[in-house]
């Protein structure tokens, strides 16, 4: 529905933009995920609102120079001259119209593309929980029972349900060429819905910088058939490495570059461990997560509508 | 007894380092030599260092910024270098370890130690000058907001030499900046040399809300008010709302560090997300802080040089207190993609793009100023011009930020990158150096070298656009910030264009201190004894230039707006021979600078857990502060003789003149 509101800037623009940077892999423009594509679509509508009122101040900026220069004594000269009620109206309206129509896109977008909201989809979400630690990335399948270091797969086509924590600082999760970003925060759980349209591989890492090793905190993201999802998730079963407690309290250390590893097991609850060890106690922060749920929820109700 | 401090906190073994402290202290040897040779240590003393004079201060705090300019600079080039060359593989030439603290050093130093000393300096050289005072409301303050200044500079280049810097990104985020993610003493560099300054910040915030609200010369109504004086005082309140968020987040992020406290930590109930939300809380007005008074800059610019009244003058002032109200309702717009939801990130997406209305409203002013008007194409309306154009992308971009499906996909990427860039040296930057070209034949009586001045004007304008639009297209292929390096091959080209681009704003920096330069060398030749070498239209141009330490030998009348236009229309500017009076004056003072010293020693002692020197700089700067309460003998009268052999003899160098 929203995609044809934006149709007509946004593929003009579209063309302008591929015609300009031809030759470049633009993954922001050329997004493999509706998320990704909803932003693109709403980056070039908002960007054309607002070259109404660019271009002209760029025009002018040119054109008055040019014209009233000091030395063209056949331009009119007003040294005097400074109200019009006229110009005043249409230099505060135009903003003010432009702007108008921004807040409309802003309200209606804020919601739809609200990090937190579940895709609509009917086929059945996969959920991954990312963990960032210093400097890499643990991916725990509660639903398959396995965990990843630096490395996801999920079939295409089907909502990836992302629930992120961080056991060090703050961190974002951001795969590009699907869309949106997040942030990382330890003892606290955020969320990410996506959702890849092709298979393929996409880079994907931390957007907020960590640390000294946070330029190789990076992972590879692999959208793939089923039928390769259903055999990449046998592969990590067959590792013969899992991961109890005492082995995530090794892997939280901190270390850099680290290498993509399988853990065909998990130990139960560890996702919410991790993020209850930050919580001893603190039941206030406990009513938070419920009360920013419940929020969220509500929010997303209130837009449907 | 030295604290945390040993020799092993020396990075001798750095050579970029070791380089860098070289040069800094052979300059200062040099400099302390020059001063001893010359005989010129008294003089510093008397007529600089315990200076009280609003436009020495304010000169000072120009070449402070001027120098920490090219430190910041020497930051961004090596940042762009590493990344120009660390793409697929390799490594670069800067391990993390110190290009973190580069690009961490080089927000902190061009943010706090060249835009707000330039802000600062514009200040003080203009205002006091526009409304027709003899100095600001508060001397002896103004002289120790400089000093407190200087020291937050001392302690940032002291960092370089002694310890390490922060190395956590310039608003520095817990849990990353707290003891466990930092236990070094960078972040108390940081937090120290921002806390000092900041409380110098601070006061010149007040003073000047005070000297435009209490010190206007007879019949200069609010409304009358020169616009760059207007953005000065927007630009104060928002200072003194702002900053006590600054010094209570760094109070509590001290707590955190100092004492165990749990005010952002991760765990024990800390909430590091109260931290970001403070921070941006001070953050973003501290934006405004630095574009308001480049605004006021351009109006006064555009005026002049266009030889007109400023269009919509009322409009114009309406446009700079919407902004400053509306800065205050945006902050959450810096971290949209903290998961707040729906409603919070709507409301503060559209609170966002309100304040494009002002703003816009502003550059249609300027645009219409020029408008039927006879525009003189001197240093400063180029960089009006180039401003004006480069603000309004800058400004789209923005837009685009604030929006948050948009900043979704855009936050922390190259994208931002370019867009605060975009406004900050295409807005706030391009305003200070037009701001300095046009008052500097009245700080000092003479006209800065023109050609040279264009010369950096288009260095700066390329090479800006040659330097951050390959940042823009880098933000669409999913780069982000602070990278130390990649393996992105498509990246690569892009950065090395962008490397370039740092190389000709580097230029532009040459040709502006070989301005300097030449100008000063040829000022006999630039020589301007009118005191109004551009055609001026408000009052600090009806004094001559430099202006007499009191400023005006009798207060100014206004009856107008553009008020020394007005009298120069009506054929009365002329200065004549006249009955003079006494005027009062403050007396020059060291005790801005003594107490500046002791803040520097407590300081240095906090960052280094010396108790004992943080028990003697404590006590020091309050000592010296008693002393200067009972001190009675702050100021004096300029006898009516004194201040007519003055204007005299400048009446006699116009008449030589004519």
């Amino acid at each position: 529905m929203r995609k044809k509101k934006h149709s007509i800037f946004s593929s003009l623009l579209a063309l302008a933009a591929t015609g300009l940077l031809s030759g470049c892999d633009m993954t922001l423009l050329d997004p493999k995920g509706p998320v990704g594509l909803e932003e693109k679509h709403l980056i070039l509508t908002a960007f054309g609102l607002m070259l109404i009122v660019v271009i002209p101040v760029i025009v002018m900026a040119i054109l008055f120079s040019i014209k009233y220069r000091a030395s063209n004594k056949d331009a009119e000269y007003a040294p005097n001259w400074a109200h019009s009620t006229k110009i005043e109206v249409v230099v505060w309206g135009v903003p003010l119209v432009i702007v108008a129509f921004l807040a409309v896109l802003i309200w209606k977008t804020s919601h739809s593309l609200d990090p937190f909201r579940p895709l609509d989809s009917d086929v059945k979400p996969i959920t991954i929980e990312a963990v960032a630690l210093d400097w890499k990335w643990l991916f725990i399948y509660p639903e398959q029972g396995i965990a990843t270091i630096n490395e996801i797969a999920f079939p295409a086509n089907t909502p990836v349900n992302f629930r992120i924590t961080s056991d060090t600082v703050m961190n974002t999760l951001f795969i590009p060429a699907l869309g949106s970003m997040v942030y990382a925060m330890g003892g606290m759980q955020t969320q990410l819905h996506l959702l890849a349209h092709e298979t393929g591989e996409f880079g994907g890492g931390s957007a907020n910088y960590s640390g000294a090793g946070f330029s190789d905190m990076k992972f590879i993201a692999h959208s793939m058939t089923d039928e390769n999802f259903n055999a990449w998730v046998e592969k990590v079963k067959t590792s013969p490495k899992t991961l109890e407690h005492q082995v995530y309290a090794d892997v939280a250390k901190p270390s850099e570059k680290h290498p993509i590893e399988y853990y065909s097991s998990v130990a139960p609850h560890l996702f919410q461990d991790i993020i209850d060890k930050y919580l001893k106690g603190d039941y206030s922060k406990r009513v938070d997560q419920v009360m920013d749920q419940a929020m969220h929820k509500g929010a997303h109700d209130g837009a449907a509508e | 007894m030295f604290g945390k401090l040993s020799l092993a906190d020396i990075p001798y073994h750095e050579p970029i380092i070791v380089g860098a402290v070289g040069a800094m202290i052979l300059g200062g040897l040099a400099l302390f030599i020059a001063l001893t040779y010359f005989k010129k240590w008294g003089y510093l003393w008397s007529e600089w260092i315990t200076s009280v004079d609003h436009k020495k201060i304010g000169v000072m705090y120009i070449i402070v910024a001027m120098i920490m300019l090219l430190r910041g600079f020497s930051d961004a080039i090596m940042m762009r270098a590493q990344q120009a060359i660390a793409g697929t593989g390799a490594e670069g030439y800067l391990p993390p370890h110190h290009y973190d603290q580069i690009f961490t050093a080089h927000g902190v130093i061009m943010i706090f130690f060249v835009a707000m000393p330039l802000v600062a300096g514009l200040m003080n050289v203009v205002v006091p000058l526009q409304i027709g005072a003899r100095d600001v409301a508060f001397p002896f303050l103004n002289s120790l907001s400089f000093w407190l200044f200087v020291v937050g500079v001392i302690l940032m280049n002291l960092s370089l030499a002694v310890g390490e810097f922060a190395a956590t990104g310039w608003v520095a985020y817990p849990p990353l900046s707290g003891i466990q993610y930092s236990p070094g003493v960078g972040v108390d560099y940081y937090i120290w040399a921002l806390q000092i300054s900041g409380m110098g910040t601070l006061l010149t915030g007040v003073n000047f809300v005070v000297t435009i609200l209490k010190m206007r010369t007879t019949g200069m109504t609010l409304m009358r008010m020169p616009i760059f004086t207007w953005n000065a005082l927007c630009t104060s309140v928002l200072i003194v709302a702002a900053f006590p968020i600054l010094t209570a987040t760094l109070a509590l992020l001290t707590l955190d560090r100092y004492l165990g406290m749990h005010f952002f930590t991760n765990e024990l109930g800390g909430n590091p997300m109260m931290y970001v939300n403070l921070i941006w809380a001070w953050g973003h007005p501290e934006v405004y802080i630095l574009i308001l008074p480049a605004f006021g800059v351009f109006s006064e610019v555009a005026s002049t040089f266009s030889g007109k009244r400023m269009f919509g003058y009322v409009s114009m002032v309406w446009a700079t207190v919407a902004i400053t109200v509306l800065s205050f309702v945006v902050w959450l717009h810096h971290f949209f993609t903290m998961g707040s939801g729906g409603n919070v990130n709507a409301f503060f997406g559209i609170a966002t793009t309100i304040i494009a209305i002002p703003t816009g409203v502003k550059i249609f002013t300027w645009l219409f100023t020029m408008y039927k008007g006879r525009i003189r194409f001197t240093t400063p309306m180029m960089w009006t011009i180039g401003f004006i154009i480069t603000f309004s992308i800058g400004g789209m971009t923005g837009v685009l930020l604030a929006v948050p499906g948009a900043d979704f996909v855009l936050h922390n990427s190259l994208f931002l990158i370019a867009h605060f860039h975009n406004v900050i040296i295409g807005g706030a930057v391009f305003g200070y150096f037009a701001g300095v070209a046009y008052w500097f034949p009245k700080a000092f009586g003479f006209t800065l070298n023109e050609k040279l001045g264009k010369y950096a004007f288009w260095c700066w304008l390329v090479g800006f656009y040659v330097a951050f639009m390959p940042l823009y297209v880098l933000g669409f292929m999913g780069m982000t910030r602070r990278l130390n390096h990649y393996d992105n091959p498509d990246w690569n080209a892009w950065l090395i264009v962008a490397a370039v681009g740092a190389l000709i704003i580097g230029l532009g920096i040459a040709f502006q201190l070989l301005q300097f330069y030449v100008s000063i060398r040829d000022r006999k030749k630039n020589l301007d004894v009118t005191g109004d070498p551009w055609g001026g239209r408000t009052l600090e141009w009806s004094t001559s230039s430099p202006p007499p330490f009191y400023n005006f030998a009798h207060q100014p009348v206004v009856d107008d707006i553009d008020a020394y236009w007005g009298a120069k229309e009506k054929g009365i500017a002329e200065r004549k021979a006249a009955d003079y009076q006494d005027i009062h004056m403050p007396r020059n003072t060291g005790v801005g600078f003594i107490i500046s010293a002791f803040s520097l020693a407590l300081g240095f002692a906090l960052i280094w857990h010396i108790w004992w020197l943080a028990i003697v700089g404590t006590l020091g700067m309050i000592i010296t502060f008693i002393v200067r309460s009972y001190d009675d003998d702050i100021d004096y009268y300029v006898p009516a003789a004194e201040v007519a052999r003055i204007e005299n003899e400048r009446l006699q160098k116009l008449a030589n003149q004519a």
